[in-house]
């Protein structure tokens, strides 16, 4: 992590956002995962979302446990406040993070064993609180830094490059934050930066807790015969269930599908979310219909994909606890000390 | 046997069943010497359980105001026939033992050494009553009621206690009042006085009562915490409960309704730390409350605290250990796995209240040192203090005290190109400039690990940068010595060559033992540790003494090893005092083994631990 910084020299040619900002100043440092990693695809799309997204970089924390897939904030958004914090327990500090200044946007980047495994509690925890934040799984079913045991993702029956079969059940994530509230579900594939961008868009501009599975196989450790979390087989097993076009406020919306297979989801920031339906049938703001289709679909083994669940309608843990406006860490003395004469009252009350 | 005869000393024990309402009843006696001015030190010893167990809570009335328990018993009021036979065995002899004579007890229940008196209260309830609850509850406040005639506690006192605590509940006033003087009512016409007397004096003054936990929940609203993440576990739950309660009186935004402050019940301590780690990370000061089990379960990211330089606030009210040990009774036993808690090299700082005035202040104070230390602050409570109320000091506060928010860089000093290494260490102080996440566009940023890096904050495996780093943490520690509360040191009346050191709640005990061991020619010079690193001067006063007992509430005297480690002392020059029955330490102990050590045919305290019989 962090052993060589990218020279920062711009090319001529860099398209500038409205910030001014080429995708350049979105980056970080050079990545040190094996070539050909999902994961820094996953960096790529966060950087291009980003930058598309017109984000000051500085206003954005991202946090991370430990794990190949938590090394990654180090590779986008260098200008961002970074916490790799400890394994299995970044979504304790991203929330933490989040009660002092709310106005900050948080993007959690975790790994199958980091939120499957050693952090499924606070993973299940922080979702279930609807924490403001954007939770990315780097989702290989495998640990890869230290050398090819299966996680908690792993499919029962699935091969390890060993050769060892998996006997125990695998833990659906995007299942889980289906159950537990969360309020913006999607699962996508390291593969797939088309559909993968305008997710990781809709996710940042989302006002609670917006969860990304994103399946990212492990060219080291996971992308053999007999494993489910490869790329063939992801490719082969891919169900999209809609496309995503992600439209901020002062866009115009263009539809140019065919009548009756969109729809357009307005989120609280006014950014909209035009889905272009691919399943039939499939309704993304319904919880309960989603949580059958999945289950129906995973039993004939197929990875389903896309914008799964949202509402639009989310509230977060702010709202829940009824802060005040201006973020905690930036309270005065004067608002925050009540002062010697409440103690007077106190103490007269204590004797 | 004479019957014991004392004014405004005495101690006062109630057994009783838990969950049958007689905790506000008995809180209200002790409070009624206070109202009399007459000082009381209380004690709740309590199970682990909501309902059905026996409790017990005793009141050491003393006029001298000694805040130690005392020990012994000279007055039990025996409302638990589950606890009967070991209760009434613990009165002194001579002492006096107050019963429900309602059912009578053969002979054999007694004792030929104590005077027994019996008021018949369930005969007296049910006929008063009809409902059961009400049977149960106004029996508490009418064996008030016979035991303020017994003992010559002013009614009227109690009735304005009374008054206070049904405030606009008229009703209800009315009827305890009632009961109260049914209770008093019986014992003029039937029984006589007792040679136990309370007597009005002024030895209160402006002083307070009240718990730890309560003042150091003030503490941390005074000291501007805004976020608070906790998990249920006894004895600490009170002090975050004590915190959402000021915070709802103190910190609610007057104009729009909303908090000023987050509190969070977590999933489990470690999510506590987490969020308390990540909201110190961010710039918000704030705390969780643990006890011991909560410590284990912490340690982790308490190494991270310490070695990415976060500010945290960790407040431990210490209870039985190990493991779930003892969980409703008090100990001082997380001391060594506070100080260095965690994998790898780590040193934490402690502070050390002794009572609920220094939960008050030190809780504030730690949240200053968290941001300029930008590290874990422990404070550490125990049950004794905690739990129990204490007459303390009142709270007071400077209006000019401004919070230390320690060395953060500005927008502005980033924006004039002001260096910034987040792990450099510009004042050779060892304490870095940090920056708030989201300060400055472009400059400021960095990664924070729990992996080594350098001044940078670059990643860094090289073996010199790691040293370079962890050296400069030492640099720290050393800088932290002296912002930690000075230990108190106090010397006896002669010069002598025998010194005693001291922490926490042992400290109430402790006053009471040198006032008793002065009195009997035996002079010892004391120090009260208040916090961790050790200052000088705890080095320099054992080097000053021949002997040096520490005197401490656990089996292994971690204080002793503490400070034999940071000192390299000779651990032959300091004998350990130790007790950890689970009740809190009193005056008689300490005496005893003390003079036991002093001495020299007796074996050191350390070979032969002593206990306290009948506890």
């Amino acid at each position: 992590m962090t052993y060589i910084t990218k020279p920062q020299l711009h090319h001529p040619g860099l398209a500038p956002n409205g910030l001014g900002k080429t995708r350049r100043d979105y980056e970080g440092s050079v990545s040190t995962l094996c070539a050909g990693c999902g994961h820094d695809s996953i960096s790529a799309a966060i950087i291009q979302a980003a930058y598309e997204l017109d984000l000051p970089p500085h206003r954005v924390a991202k946090l991370s446990g430990i794990g190949c897939s938590s090394k990654t904030p180090d590779y986008f958004l260098g200008a961002s406040h970074g916490f790799n914090t400890v394994h299995g327990r970044m979504p304790s500090v991203l929330t933490g993070a989040n009660l002092a200044n709310r106005d900050l946007i948080y993007l959690g980047v975790s790994g199958d064993g980091d939120s499957a495994s050693i952090g499924f509690g606070q993973f299940a925890h922080a979702i279930r609180r609807g924490v403001n934040m954007t939770y990315i799984v780097e989702n290989n079913g495998v640990y890869g830094l230290t050398k090819g045991q299966f996680s908690a993702t792993s499919d029962k029956g699935s091969k390890s490059k060993k050769g060892v079969v998996n006997h125990d059940s695998a833990i659906d994530l995007v299942s889980v934050a289906l159950q537990l509230g969360a309020t913006f579900v999607a699962r996508s594939f390291s593969g797939d930066k088309a559909q993968l961008v305008p997710l990781i868009k809709a996710a940042l501009s989302h006002q609670g807790a917006a969860f990304i599975d994103c399946i990212s196989p492990c060219i080291q450790f996971n992308n053999h015969a007999g494993s489910t979390k490869s790329f063939d087989y992801v490719r082969d097993h891919n169900e999209a269930v809609n496309t995503l076009d992600f439209v901020v406020p002062r866009e115009a919306i263009h539809v140019d599908y065919e009548p009756g297979t969109n729809t357009l989801v307005t989120q609280h920031d006014g950014s909209v979310l035009n889905l272009h339906k691919l399943a039939e049938h499939y309704d993304p703001t319904d919880r309960i219909s989603a949580m059958a289709y999945l289950a129906g679909r995973q039993a004939e083994g197929e990875v389903v994909t896309g914008l799964l669940y949202v509402d639009p309608r989310a509230t977060d843990l702010h709202e829940g606890l009824e802060t005040v406006e201006t973020p905690l860490n930036q309270l005065t003395d004067a608002q925050l000390i009540p002062g010697s004469a409440v103690l007077a009252k106190l103490n007269a009350s204590l004797r | 046997m004479r019957p014991l005869e004392a004014v405004n000393d005495f101690v006062v024990k109630f057994a009783n069943v838990n969950g049958s309402g007689s905790a506000s009843a008995n809180a209200m006696f002790a409070k009624s010497f206070l109202r009399m001015g007459v000082p009381v030190a209380a004690r709740n010893i309590f199970p682990s359980n909501i309902q059905g167990l026996p409790t017990w809570y005793e009141v050491r009335v003393t006029e001298a105001g000694h805040q130690g328990r005392r020990g012994g018993v000279d007055m039990m009021v025996a409302m638990n026939p589950q606890t009967w036979d070991r209760d009434v065995a613990e009165i002194e002899p001579g002492g006096y033992l107050f019963y429900d004579s309602t059912k009578p007890l053969p002979p054999s229940k007694f004792r030929e050494d104590i005077t027994v008196v019996g008021v018949p209260l369930t005969r007296m309830c049910n006929e008063a009553y009809s409902v059961p609850r009400e049977r149960q509850l106004f029996k508490n406040t009418i064996y008030v009621g016979a035991l303020a005639a017994l003992l010559d506690i002013e009614i009227g006192v109690i009735e304005q206690l009374l008054a206070e605590q049904f405030a606009g509940k008229e009703r209800l006033i009315a009827a305890n009042v009632a009961a109260l003087h049914m209770g008093a009512d019986y014992v003029k016409a039937n029984l006589a006085p007792l040679g136990l007397r309370a007597r009005r004096a002024d030895k209160v003054g402006d002083r307070i009562y009240v718990e730890g936990n309560m003042a150091a929940g003030l503490g941390a609203v005074y000291g501007g915490a805004t976020v608070c993440a906790w998990y249920p576990i006894t004895p600490s739950t009170s002090l975050a409960e004590a915190f959402t309660e000021f915070c709802g009186e103190y910190r609610t935004d007057p104009e729009t309704g909303k908090a000023r402050y987050a509190i969070v019940q977590a999933e489990d301590e470690i999510a506590s730390i987490g969020m308390v780690v990540g909201a110190g990370w961010n710039g918000a000061r704030a705390f969780t409350a643990t006890s011991g089990p909560g410590i284990s379960l912490m340690q982790e990211f308490v190494g991270l605290s310490y070695f990415a330089e976060i500010p945290a606030v960790i407040f431990d009210v210490q209870r039985g250990g190990p493991s779930t040990g003892m969980p409703t009774r008090t100990q001082q036993s997380d001391i060594l796995s506070a100080a260095y808690a965690s994998h790898g090299d780590t040193k934490h700082v402690l502070l050390l209240p002794q009572d609920p005035g220094e939960c008050f202040e030190m809780g504030a104070l730690a949240f200053d040192l968290s941001d300029r230390l930008q590290t874990t602050i422990f404070v550490m409570l125990d049950l004794d203090i905690g739990m129990n109320e204490w007459l303390t000091q009142p709270f007071a506060w400077d209006d000019s005290r401004k919070l230390d928010r320690g060395k953060v860089m500005t927008h502005d000093e980033l924006e004039a190109g002001r260096d910034f290494g987040r792990y450099l260490d510009v004042d050779g102080d060892g304490i870095p400039f940090r920056t708030y996440p989201g300060t400055h566009p472009t400059k400021g940023g960095y990664f924070t690990r729990g992996t080594s890096r350098n001044p940078y904050a670059r990643y860094s495996e090289e073996g010199s940068v790691y040293v370079d780093n962890v050296q400069r943490l030492l640099r720290k520690f050393e800088t932290a010595k002296g912002l930690v509360p000075a230990p108190i040191r106090r010397d006896a009346a002669k010069p002598t060559r025998t010194g005693v050191i001291y922490y926490g709640s042992t400290g109430a005990a402790m006053d009471e033992a040198l006032q008793v061991m002065e009195a009997q020619g035996r002079f010892v010079n004391a120090m009260r540790v208040r916090g961790f690193p050790f200052a000088d001067e705890v080095f320099e006063f054992i080097a000053a003494h021949d002997q040096v007992f520490v005197v401490e509430q656990n089996r292994d005297g971690q204080l002793r090893t503490l400070i034999m480690n940071e000192g390299g002392v000779d651990p032959a020059k300091l004998t350990a005092v130790l007790h950890y029955d689970g009740t809190p330490i009193t005056a008689r102990f300490i005496t005893g083994a003390m003079g036991c050590a002093l001495s020299p045919a007796a074996p050191t305290p350390e070979r032969r631990q002593v206990r306290e019989a009948a506890e």
